[in-house]
């Protein structure tokens, strides 16, 4: 596919010796495309993403972001992490910065940017995510919505082309749930390329183009929303799907 | 019909009354055990407390008078000991008439640590007044500029090299913690090597074998001809003895950084020493400043061990105004407690100041 923004080819993954945690992955992810992936606790779901970042190495096959073959080479790495925006499920932000802070530190240090330029930047991106009244607060003065809802901002303002979100609603209570996955939906809609850690099926039907389902370091399933969730073709996908539905 | 949730207004908390009597109810007289604390704790003051204010007050001697100090011995202080050889001990051996020198400096030297500590004045000029500060310090003693008698540095004592022994090993120790931490933990198996072999040696070894070694051993391996005047040797001793047990307890704070900010820092693309800098030294220096603060305290009071080399800060002028003093030495004990003032005083004023420091990174962080 000439359009593909992330392709990973065989590849293959151990923590230490024993544990092959990412097995024969063939994925393809086209410029704007949503995907969702799915998978009991331990397939491998988060090391897939963490991957395209550089968060962790690979042993076997090959992965390419943007046109650039991810080695060890710390050039190639710098240069997809310039692409690449996360969110994680614990949001990570700086708890000793200011939100405003928390959001500049990058686009200044690493961009470059002159700081009314960088906090102007950070400012806009604070309304996208509906959140601009609490710049001057810290972050642990937040609820998890809000905080996760920073994250998301600050993982923005270095404009990256792919974002990925790590069970980004994970850590969150039901009630802020919503207002997370309602940004994601908007960044969405915007034609950002993203994939998605979680388990929230209503959000994967409604914004996903792709569903993965990996089990044991494996994709075992994937296809559009509709048919994933209607047409099953894997009895470990049906087993699944009954476990997170069915309640 | 459905119920309106009607939420209740906060409100701020009730104001706590109480007088003296309650007070002293709940905390001295709760039940019979604490009760009996009490009575017996009073009883034993009351006991000690007229003996001391008899030895210390009543029955002491201020003038610096040794017939009347030997005619009190036993039942009264002798202050006069202090009144008589304060000088010597708060200055050594510096020249009587130049000693104008050494206490300019260290009112100096004071009043720049007291303004170091205010917030306010933490700004880029504040290393710009402290390398002054160190000039005026070092031309004061050192003298051989603008006219002033040179003093050798074997001559330096008392509060003044206390004051700077502590000082500069203290903020020279403290970047080079920093530097061995992160070298212990670098994934560089050379750089975290050499770190942990540095530390291991160090904390292996007391103190005065460090000193000994920087005084009298160094020497030895140096060039025919060249010599490194003995001050900088010990302060060189104390400030790597200091970062080793320092960068110990930075590394305390590293550890308890979460995995998650350095992940973060690395998927926003910062460096390296970015990351140290901006996301991780804050966070971890914050955790530690009560150890730290500690730390310092203890390299104050150790610099007190100099005198085996021949340098009498504080506690070694003391020692040189008293022992080859027959008529005043039996009054060592009232001599005593009057560096141990000085040292309270200084040591205090740093427990203090850690705690305000301590509330000041907390603020910063929560509501």
């Amino acid at each position: 596919m000439s359009d593909a923004i992330v392709s990973f080819e065989k590849v293959n993954k151990w923590y230490g010796n024993a544990f092959h945690v990412l097995r024969d992955i063939d994925l393809t992810v086209a410029r704007g495309e949503r995907i969702v992936i799915c998978g009991p606790s331990g397939s491998g779901k988060s090391t897939l993403i963490r991957c395209i970042n550089a968060l962790e190495e690979y042993q076997e096959g090959r992965i390419t972001v943007d046109g650039t073959l991810l080695s060890d080479d710390v050039k190639a790495i710098e240069a997809v992490r310039k692409q690449v925006g996360m969110v994680f499920q614990q949001f990570n932000l700086f708890p000793h910065l200011t939100v405003l802070e928390n959001l500049t530190l990058a686009p200044m240090w690493v961009g470059h940017l002159p700081k009314a330029e960088a906090e102007e930047r950070a400012m806009q991106q604070l309304k996208r995510v509906r959140i601009a009244e609490q710049a001057k607060k810290y972050p642990l003065q937040l609820s998890g919505g809000q905080q996760q809802r920073v994250a998301i901002a600050r993982a923005l303002c270095l404009t990256p082309k792919i974002m990925l979100f790590d069970e980004p609603t994970s850590a969150l209570d039901p009630e802020m749930i919503k207002e997370v996955l309602d940004v994601m939906s908007e960044l969405a809609g915007q034609g950002m390329t993203m994939l998605c850690v979680t388990h929230e099926m209503g959000f994967a039907k409604a914004v996903a183009d792709r569903v993965i389902f990996m089990d044991q370091g494996q994709i075992v399933e994937q296809n559009s929303p509709h048919e994933f969730f209607n047409n099953p073709r894997s009895d470990r996908t049906k087993d699944f799907l009954s476990k997170i539905l069915g309640h | 019909m459905a119920d309106t949730f009607q939420p209740v207004a906060p409100r701020p908390a009730p104001v706590r009354t109480e007088g003296f009597v309650p007070w002293v109810r709940r905390n001295l007289f709760a039940d019979w055990k604490n009760g009996l604390t009490t009575v017996l704790l009073v009883a034993l003051a009351l006991v000690l407390l007229p003996g001391l204010a008899d030895w210390g007050l009543t029955q002491a001697v201020f003038p610096a008078n040794a017939e009347a100090c030997q005619a009190a011995r036993g039942s009264g202080a002798c202050w006069g000991v202090i009144t008589e050889k304060w000088r010597v001990i708060i200055f050594g051996r510096y020249p009587y008439e130049q000693q104008w020198r050494p206490e300019i400096a260290t009112v100096l030297m004071v009043a720049a640590l007291m303004l170091s500590c205010v917030r306010w004045f933490w700004k880029p000029w504040l290393a710009l007044m402290w390398l002054a500060v160190l000039a005026v310090f070092f031309g004061l003693m050192g003298g051989g500029v603008l006219g002033l008698e040179p003093v050798r540095t074997d001559l330096w004592g008392g509060l003044p090299l206390t004051v700077m022994l502590a000082t500069l090993s203290i903020f020279l120790a403290f970047p080079l913690a920093v530097l061995v931490a992160l070298g212990r933990r670098s994934n560089l198996p050379a750089i975290r090597t050499v770190c942990v072999v540095y530390i291991e040696l160090i904390r292996g070894v007391p103190l005065i074998s460090v000193l000994f070694m920087a005084s009298f051993m160094f020497p030895l391996f140096m060039p025919q001809g060249m010599t490194i005047d003995v001050l900088v040797r010990v302060l060189v001793g104390i400030t790597l003895f200091a970062a080793a047990y320092m960068a110990e307890i930075v590394r305390g704070g590293l550890q308890a950084i979460p995995k998650g900010q350095l992940e973060a820092a690395d998927t926003l693309g910062l460096s390296y020493w970015q990351t140290q800098r901006k996301i991780v030294l804050p966070q971890a220096l914050a955790m530690v400043v009560p150890s730290m603060m500690n730390n310092f305290i203890s390299i104050f009071k150790d610099t007190s061990l100099v005198t085996i080399v021949s340098l009498y800060e504080l506690t070694g002028a003391l020692s040189l105004a008293l022992n080859s003093d027959v008529e005043w030495r039996p009054f060592k004990i009232e001599a005593y407690l009057f560096i141990t003032a000085i040292y309270f005083t200084f040591c205090f004023a740093m427990s203090r100041y850690s705690l305000w420091v301590e509330k000041q990174v907390s603020v910063a962080k929560t509501r």
